[in-house]
């Protein structure tokens, strides 16, 4: 880094502001995203997003596949979290064609859904650690959890991390006892290692200077942004689409919804840390709860061996879940053949990107990283 | 709220705005008074549309169309369906930026994938393609580019770089063989 | 290549015999190898889903510092071996083949992931780049979506073995006047100028896709839009979700 600095009379320093370019590839650019800075110093004068590096095109090509096909694809949206990426799908095809699911299957999607919440905020903090210059040892610890999780999907859907595991109208495998029982143990042993977790982190010095007052986001630009989940709520705003919406089943599980107050890196690593104790609350009560019965709506068993012939009726259907990373949403146009008309994924990080200059500007360009870290994207998500 | 509720309503407030009811969503058949109608959603008291869930665009062929997913944070109600129909040529649509930042690179998306011009958009430019990219990939006619084999552009660029070309391929280059009788694409077997 | 023993190896039998004695003969070849086999620095180059298993990798469980590469490098130049893990866009094509080009000699390749090898499930895309040895050379091919972190380090003990095969003298990189730079692909009006290189990959004589699905990619034209206005609307409204109509039954 040159920079021309001429010494005046006064003793100030005149400087240039200096163009940098982080990324595609950068170890702290979470995947393939490009960052065009303008420094002043070290401050951070103006951020441009680059993006597009990993657009693989998934609309294009659900576009030309049968409604079934695009489940897998899904996975590889946000590939940490495949579960509420099936989740999102499942429901609007349901919607579309007017499925019922029944209640086993949909006690099994919440506790997917939710062990995925997990997943993915214990992954992200260990990440942002990882950010903040505490190099890949809190994500061993984050990772030796996700680890045990993934146990869960590779007995449940056959798969660690691409679970394919949702189908119209159910879920594909039935949830065994054996299972069960690995997720009781899961849900029984978290709370102890986020005590550890948290005990480490929460009032640690260099955390808390590191990220208290960073990055502010006031809810007015927030809502205005259409940011959502874990960053929304950080910035106090009450809106969390497992309660507005009520989609599944969750109306019927107590649980709350923790509010940030400042805004800042802080608040967002906070409210994730508490969003993972209420997961484990619903948890609970998804697994003395869940029912005997049938995965799949009756409705569906034709297409159970022969997918490729499922055609939902004309029109079309916007479902959104509350995804780890915020409102995932998908949109589907059917015209009535095998394959959507048009089909377009609302993804949260890609979103939640569009106040990154706003975040950033003020800040010194290690905190940048930072307030990236805190955001919380995927790439696969981004681009798509 | 149902959709004709929120049609009356408009109808009082944006008397200038056409709506049109399409079965849950409201269709402003002007673009041009798509601003009014958002920013008279956005203000309702009963509404309080303060929140852009989703826009995107999709090609129907006679006309590109961009809907938007509009939701209260405040109300908690929603989504109010909003959907522009453009002419193919030279499509047309107010930015809803200066309303909704949220609507920054979901317009840039739609702009990148359908061609779709946002009036008034802050900073108007391809985000996933790059600069230089022909076309617009989304829509229905788009041809995709057939990655086997080589053209012109590429043996000129090989033969710059100092990069050996097999013969045939530069000959199959330099003398593309007639296109065949168009088959029909057969589906896959399922 | 051939994963075939060195010419200069020590009879096995006489090498068994001394070591029990306590004296350990090599060759300079096999220590070179050694050296270099067991502290491969991989790059720290993630593109997609695949780099996520490759972290797994890294992590307590998979523990890729068993096998000396625990060390991953985020300067190409620092590093011996690139795992292109995911999925390489046409944009990002260019930027891939350089970082490849700035590594230095010996480097290795391991496309992790069926969309760095071929395309993968993606291959239809408009933006995707069918495989990434269309560009760089490929050392280890791994298969898999996403490959498991023990392929990875299966993928990785195959390196090792292909390093252990090589021998010093004839190593292409120091051979005189061998530079192994590609040329960088550019971005043009459709996609990559040129579509591959030649001197590194040639399509296949029968193209498979082709054979199976009746085109190379599968764009299904539509004749007819459907016309929304016409459909009946949906009978429930869109936000709301059937109410249980029961107390939910616990079972054991």
């Amino acid at each position: 880094m040159e920079k021309t600095v001429t010494l005046q009379d006064s003793g100030a320093i005149d400087t240039q502001t200096l163009d940098i370019n982080i990324g595609p590839q950068h170890p702290s650019t979470h995947g393939v995203f490009r960052m065009n800075m303008k420094l002043d110093g070290e401050t951070v004068v103006s951020l441009k997003p680059v993006m597009g590096y990993l657009h693989r095109n998934h609309e294009q090509i659900a576009e030309n596949m049968f409604y079934l096909g695009s489940m897998p694809y899904t996975d590889r949206l946000d590939y940490f979290n495949s579960m509420t990426n099936n989740f999102v799908y499942a429901l609007t095809v349901e919607k579309l064609a007017q499925i019922e699911v029944p209640e086993r299957a949909d006690y099994i999607r919440v506790i997917m859904s939710e062990l995925t919440r997990l997943v993915n905020h214990v992954s992200v903090t260990g990440f942002l650690l990882n950010d903040l210059g505490a190099f890949f040892t809190p994500v061993l610890y984050a990772f030796r959890e996700r680890e045990r999780i993934l146990d869960i999907f590779e007995e449940v859907s056959g798969a660690r991390m691409m679970c394919n595991y949702f189908r119209f109208g159910g879920v594909k495998y039935d949830l065994s006892g054996e299972a069960l029982v690995a997720i009781k143990d899961v849900v029984s042993r978290f709370p102890k290692f986020l005590d550890e977790y948290e005990k480490l982190l929460t009032k640690n010095e260099i955390l808390c200077m590191r990220c208290q007052n960073v990055g502010i986001l006031s809810p007015e630009l927030a809502i205005s942004a259409s940011i959502t989940g874990p960053m929304l709520r950080a910035s106090g705003v009450n809106y969390d689409i497992r309660k507005v919406d009520n989609y599944s089943i969750y109306d019927r599980f107590k649980f709350r919804v923790p509010l940030g107050k400042v805004g800042d890196v802080y608040d967002r690593y906070y409210v994730r840390i508490l969003e993972m104790r209420e997961s484990l609350k619903i948890l609970e009560q998804a697994l003395k709860e869940i029912p005997a019965g049938e995965i799949m709506a009756k409705k569906m068993a034709p297409f159970v061996k022969a997918p490729r012939n499922f055609k939902p009726p004309l029109g079309e259907s916007y479902a959104r879940v509350e995804a780890p990373k915020g409102e995932l949403g998908i949109y589907i146009v059917s015209d009535g053949t095998p394959q959507p008309w048009r089909y377009h994924v609302r993804a949260p990080s890609f979103i939640n990107l569009t106040i990154l200059e706003d975040l950033c500007v003020g800040h010194k360009v290690a905190d940048a990283v930072v307030i990236l870290g805190s955001v919380d994207i995927v790439l696969g998500e981004v681009d798509r | 709220m149902k959709a004709e509720d929120i049609r009356a309503k408009l109808e009082k407030n944006v008397p200038s705005a056409k709506i049109k009811v399409v079965r849950d969503s409201l269709l402003v058949e002007n673009p041009a008074d798509l601003h009014n109608v958002v920013l008279a959603l956005k203000s309702d008291s009963d509404l309080r549309l303060d929140y852009l869930s989703s826009l995107t665009a999709s090609d129907f062929v006679d006309y590109l169309e961009t809907v938007y997913h509009l939701y209260s944070i405040d109300k908690r109600i929603g989504p109010v369906v909003l959907r522009v129909r453009v002419k193919r040529d030279n499509p047309k649509i107010p930015s809803l930026v200066a309303i909704y930042r949220g609507a920054e690179f979901q317009e840039r998306e739609a702009y990148d994938t359908y061609g779709i011009t946002y009036e008034g958009h802050p900073d108007l430019r391809r985000i996933f393609m790059w600069e230089g990219f022909e076309g617009f990939p989304m829509r229905k006619d788009y041809e995709q580019e057939d990655s086997e084999t080589l053209d012109k552009d590429d043996i000129e660029w090989l033969d710059r770089n100092g990069v050996k070309v097999p013969d045939e391929m530069r000959q199959k280059a330099l003398n593309p063989p007639a296109p065949a009788e168009d088959k029909p694409a057969t589906p896959p077997a399922s | 290549m051939g994963l075939t023993q060195n010419a200069t190896v020590v009879d096995d039998g006489l090498k068994s015999e001394l070591s029990k004695k306590g004296i350990v003969v090599t060759t300079m070849n096999e220590l070179y190898n050694w050296g270099r086999r067991s502290s491969i620095w991989p790059m720290q180059f993630g593109l997609a889903c695949c780099a996520i298993e490759m972290i797994a990798t890294a992590c307590a469980r998979y523990d890729i510092a068993r096998f000396g590469a625990e060390l991953f490098r985020a300067s190409p130049r620092q590093s011996d071996l690139m795992i292109v893990a995911g999925t390489v866009t046409k944009k990002m094509t260019p930027q891939v083949v350089r970082l490849y080009n700035q590594m230095a000699e010996p480097k290795y390749l391991i496309t992790m992931g069926a969309c760095s090898i071929a395309g993968g499930p993606f291959i239809d895309g408009y933006n995707v780049l069918r495989g990434i040895d269309r560009f760089i050379p490929v050392d280890v091919h791994l298969p898999g979506c996403p490959p498991r972190p023990e392929a990875l380090l299966y993928g990785l003990m195959e390196l090792q073995k292909k390093i252990d095969s090589q021998v010093i003298e004839k190593t292409e990189w120091y051979q005189k006047g061998l530079t192994r730079e590609f040329p960088i692909p550019e971005l043009g009006p459709r996609g990559l100028v040129p579509k591959f290189n030649p001197e590194v990959w040639q399509p296949r004589e029968v193209d498979h896709r082709k054979e199976r699905y009746g085109q190379p990619i599968v764009i299904r034209r539509k004749a007819k839009a459907p016309d929304l206005d016409a459909a009946p609307a949906p009978p429930r409204p869109a936000a709301a979700k059937p109410q249980p109509t029961q107390p939910p039954k616990p079972t054991v």
